[in-house]
């Protein structure tokens, strides 16, 4: 689906910045507040999503994604005003994907038929590990029972779902995450996010780290996890189609692949960023206010919390089109090259540049475009460094 | 002008950290040449590297006014110099600019390696030597024990040496009062003789330009002279004249006896020669002085630019550091490995450390430093020979009758309880015992040495075989035919020209398994593996292999993330450049570093 002419859609991108705990691993745009007045955020965000579409005319809507933070901690109220406001701003297409990223707490599972209501059609879970000594030590205010009921829940309310799982955890062997991800595909959903543990800078987790308290699993076993997660997945039918989510074929986040396919999207809500872009291989690169009271006192006073806009072109465009495009196993197609950089594949990865890794096996080039084989997959960043 | 008798030039000398620094800082403060503001711990330590690592390079030399107990004022200019071995050059150029010196002592040490080694500089330079016991002020400190050595082991009289602690400043003053009665005043052929300078030392100043460092024997110099560099013949006119206080202050004009700075335009780094004399052009002096022996460095290594581009910066990085260290020299050469570079010659493995350093620091550049070696002399077939400072120039074995390495003399003194190791290692280094004696309760052992030896990890074992408590002081021998091998090391199957070295044959299958196992240990996974082989005439002796990166993806990226892991990718793209590439294979600079660490 991903690698064809067609192009990758519009997306529409809104971060709700709150959540009840810092997780100690986390680095997104994520504040715990006593309280606060939604309504007023409500009008917020209805208010920049008018803005953007003011920067983004003539465009249809073909994914919505409300990210965090938590933002299933929103009312489904503040959900429908912002899908409402979508639509009033925008063409939205047939079938449109809605997704709302879900903490599997027994609050805001009492919330889904209240989101399915207002117009979500799928939901992903933050499930993160399946035994609760794990989730004590991500932080998560969790037990495996809540995700287990949060999960069944999900499923009833909404066509479509995924979860997340963290893995690669300190601690954890190669064989207890086959054994945890064995009981993962058991359920049958039709999507996983499957993300290694990863150490951000300026988390607690970082901290930890750097003092040698929190240690990963060496680099043989992370490899030996991944490796398991590609066969055991790809078994049950659910094969990568980016470095770590995996689906039923037809069943891939659309909204995602904007990004992976350097589509358009448009970002609202604290420190959400959006892309626009121009014909010729320029892009424009928006961000929001990061601090919720600052963005949202922007949109109060000017309609809109945008903090930057950079146009991105010429090298630096080819970097990221690179960057994002070999995460999915389908690749880059020519044709997405061409649209994004307003160049042909060729010059943009000189062949020569190209044939030591394409007969090292890591990359593959045929006559739709340019893709990692699985091994390439998971030396990425060994593989960019070599082409850039 | 101050007159003659009231000059005192003095060179402060000692073994390595007996405090000579420190007690230039005591007579500076007593003098009045620095306030508080401006005083700090080895303040005549100005260089960063040399504060960061707690040790004297430059000689450095400063001119203090003191007023004597007869109520006169006496001008003092001291010149502080460096106590390791590998900046003797920096001393025996600061006496020749002296006529006294003072022999600092550590009163807890003793008499050391650099302390006999300086002292019979100074004599042999004639000057008058004013021994001073320092650090009283600690517990060990033991007055009587230094003096007896001193007796002892250089034949001066110590029965009055002072005893200071150039830490609290106790007894200081006597050693001010001691300069001016104990040693000798300069001499000369007056003032209105011509002009005949000494060049000690010269330096690229951003502001000022070349600056020269100079000892006036007779005449004088001020500013609007024309002068000529006799050696060199180059003819200039001067733009200041000035004196270190330590700061740079101008003054009207330095006459005999005196020790100041000029500045005359120089562009060309060639026309400053250390040990030249400067005359009046005008008024030429007859003679020139004796100049200095030019160092003969001992240790050679290749250093390139990480980045071609770099390469015409780092000629004039390295022309401008040569004027500020005589011992140290360079010619082009070219690697297949590592393209265009310079073949640099050292006086030991620190003072190669510390020019690398400084080249990085003080002239921004990213480097890249081969394997060390000595110089070979090769000896052919054909009845020729010649000297080998590459190994990677070796001719094929086939063509070679000799090869002949250089031997140094070791003298080494050690409390008795660490004798044994210090046997053993220099056993362990090929080394021939010539003599073994006691100084007080210390043992000497004098040892031949090849030299090649040494400048592998010698100080190091010998440091930690004697917690530090032996010292080393060695002088060149001559040369030896030796059993020799070229050792190559081949990365992903192609000779790393830069890792080649001579090693003696019997060692060499152990020396190419450690330096195998060495880069094994520092070259980074990578997407392919590497095979790490040793070879000795083709034939391999050592093989590792690197195995290939298995997991390096980010595992998060979407939207929010693109500038945050672009910008992560530019970095890593920047790194490269301090990465060479053999075929498939990268190999950080960290790598040839730690093969030279061997
Ligand atoms: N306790 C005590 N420590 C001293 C005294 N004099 C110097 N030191 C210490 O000895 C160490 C070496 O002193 P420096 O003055 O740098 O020695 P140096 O002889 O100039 O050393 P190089 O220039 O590297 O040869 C420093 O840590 C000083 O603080 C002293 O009188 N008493
Ligand atoms: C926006 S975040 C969190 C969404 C939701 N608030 C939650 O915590 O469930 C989306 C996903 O990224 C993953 N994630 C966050 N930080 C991570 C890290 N440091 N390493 C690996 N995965 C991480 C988690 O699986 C998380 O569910
Ligand atoms: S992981 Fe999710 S719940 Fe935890 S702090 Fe981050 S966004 Fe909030
Ligand atoms: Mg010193």
């Amino acid at each position: 689906m991903n690698t064809t002419s067609a192009g990758p859609g519009f997306g529409v991108y809104v971060h709700w910045p709150f959540c009840q705990s810092k997780c100690p691993y986390c680095d997104f745009n994520s504040h715990v507040r006593e309280a606060i007045d939604e309504p007023r955020w409500r009008a917020g965000l209805v208010a920049e999503i008018g803005h953007m579409a003011g920067l983004a005319p003539g465009r249809t809507v073909t994914s919505i994604f409300f990210g965090g933070g938590t933002p299933s901690l929103m009312n489904p109220a503040t959900v429908g005003a912002a899908l409402d406001a979508i639509a009033a701003a925008w063409p939205v297409a047939d079938g449109v994907e809605v997704t709302l990223e879900a903490n599997p707490g027994s609050v805001e599972a009492g919330r889904f038929a209240g989101y399915r209501a207002a117009g979500v059609g799928r939901v992903s879970l933050g499930v993160q590990a399946l035994d609760d000594a794990a989730l004590k030590a991500l932080g998560r205010r969790h037990d495996r029972a809540e995700a287990l009921a949060a999960i069944a829940l999900a499923r009833r309310h909404f066509p479509r779902m995924s979860f997340d799982l963290i893995y690669a955890r300190p601690g954890q062997s190669p064989a207890a995450w086959e054994a945890e991800l064995a009981r993962v595909l058991a359920f049958g959903t039709d999507h996983l996010s499957l993300y290694q543990l990863t150490i951000e800078p300026g988390t607690a987790f970082h901290t930890l780290h750097r003092r040698g308290e929190l240690v990963l699993p060496v680099e043989d076993d992370q490899a030996a996890m991944y490796e398991a997660t590609q066969v055991m997945t790809q078994a049950a039918g659910l094969p990568a189609y980016e470095v770590s989510n995996h689906a039923r074929p037809g069943q891939e986040s659309r909204h995602n692949i904007v990004y992976w396919r350097s589509g358009e999207w448009v970002g609202v809500g604290p420190g959400a960023h959006g892309r626009l872009n121009e014909p010729g291989g320029t892009s424009i690169a928006r961000r929001q206010e990061r601090a919720p009271e600052t963005w949202l006192a922007g949109v109060e006073t000017q309609g809109h919390g945008t903090a930057q806009t950079e146009t991105v072109s010429g090298e630096d465009r080819v970097i990221e089109v690179l960057m994002m495009g070999l995460r999915l196993t389908s690749g880059l197609s020519e044709a997405d090259v061409q649209r994004a950089t307003g160049q042909p594949l060729d010059a943009i990865v000189p062949p020569a540049r190209l044939a030591p890794l394409v007969a090292g096996g890591l990359l593959v080039r045929d006559a739709t475009g340019l893709r990692a084989t699985a091994a390439g997959l998971q030396v990425l960043n060994g593989v960019l460094a070599r082409l850039l | 002008m101050t007159p003659l008798d009231h000059i005192r030039n003095i060179a402060i000398v000692a073994h390595i950290d007996h405090g000579k620094s420190t007690l230039a800082d005591r007579l500076i403060e007593l003098c009045g040449g620095l306030d508080a503001r401006e005083m700090r711990g080895q303040v005549l330590d100005a260089m960063d590297i040399e504060r960061e690592r707690g040790i004297t390079i430059k000689a450095q030399a400063v001119r203090l006014n003191f007023v004597a107990a007869n109520g006169e004022t006496y001008l003092i200019n001291l010149i502080d110099t460096p106590g390791h071995v590998d900046f003797t050059y920096e001393v025996s150029r600061s006496l020749r600019a002296c006529e006294g010196a003072i022999l600092v002592v550590d009163s807890t040490q003793g008499v050391e390696a650099q302390t006999v080694a300086n002292a019979y500089m100074a004599v042999e330079a004639d000057l008058d030597i004013l021994p001073v016991v320092n650090k009283i002020d600690l517990p060990a400190a033991d007055m009587k024990m230094a003096r007896d050595a001193i007796e002892e082991s250089i034949g001066i009289d110590a029965e009055d040496a002072i005893g200071v602690s150039a830490k609290t400043g106790q007894n200081v003053p006597l050693v001010l009062q001691a300069i001016v009665d104990k040693l000798p005043p300069p001499t000369s052929a007056g003032e209105d003789a011509p002009l005949k300078a000494l060049l000690v030392d010269s330096w690229y100043d951003p502001y000022l330009g070349v600056v020269i460092l100079m000892r006036v024997v007779d005449g004088r110099i001020r500013k609007g002279q024309k002068i000529r560099i006799m050696g060199t013949g180059a003819v200039r006119d001067i733009d200041r004249v000035g004196i270190l206080t330590p700061k740079a202050v101008l003054v009207d004009e330095l006459g005999p006896g005196e020790i100041g700075f000029f500045t005359a335009a120089i562009k060309d780094i060639a026309e400053c020669r250390v040990g030249d004399t400067i005359t009046d052009e005008r008024n030429r002096t007859a003679e020139a002085l004796l100049g200095f022996k030019p160092s003969v460095p001992v240790v050679f290594c290749g250093l390139y630019p990480t980045d071609a581009n770099d390469y015409n910066d780092l000629r004039d990085s390295l022309g401008k550091l040569r004027l500020n260290d005589a011992s140290f020299h360079f010619e082009p050469e070219s690697s297949v490995a590592l393209g265009l570079g310079f073949r640099c010659g050292f006086l030991g493995l620190l003072h190669l450390e510390i020019i690398q350093e400084r080249l990085e620091r003080e002239f921004d550049l990213d480097l890249l430093a081969t394997a060390p070696s000595v110089v070979y002399k090769i000896n052919k077939r054909d009845g020729t020979s010649f000297e080998l400072h590459n190994p990677a120039d070796m001719p094929d074995p086939t063509h070679i009758e000799s090869i002949e390495e250089p031997w140094i003399r070791a003298t080494i003194l050690v409390p008795d309880e660490y004798l044994g190791a210090v046997l053993q290692l220099c056993t362990d280094k090929r080394g021939e015992q010539v003599e073994l004696t006691y100084v007080g309760a210390r043992a000497m052992a004098v040892y031949r040495l090849p030299l090649a030896e040494v400048v592998f990890d010698f100080y190091d074992r010998l440091k930690s075989v004697t917690r530090g408590y032996a010292s080393f002081d060695y002088h060149l021998e001559g040369y030896t035919a030796g059993d020799l091998v070229k050792l190559d090391i081949l990365i992903n199957g192609e000779v790393v020209d830069g890792l080649s070295q001579v090693v003696e044959k019997s060692r060499a299958e152990l020396r190419g398994r450690a330096v195998c196992e060495k880069l094994k240990d520092v070259i980074p996974r990578q997407l392919f593996k590497i095979p790490i082989q040793a070879a000795i005439g083709g034939r391999i002796v050592a093989r590792e292999t690197i195995s290939a990166m298995r997991k390096d993806v980010l595992a998060k990226c979407y939207g929010g993330d693109i500038t945050r892991k672009k910008k992560l990718l530019e970095k890593q793209k920047k790194g490269k450049k301090r990465m060479r590439q053999f075929g498939n294979v990268e190999i950080p600079q960290e790598a040839f570093l730690a093969a030279l660490k061997l």
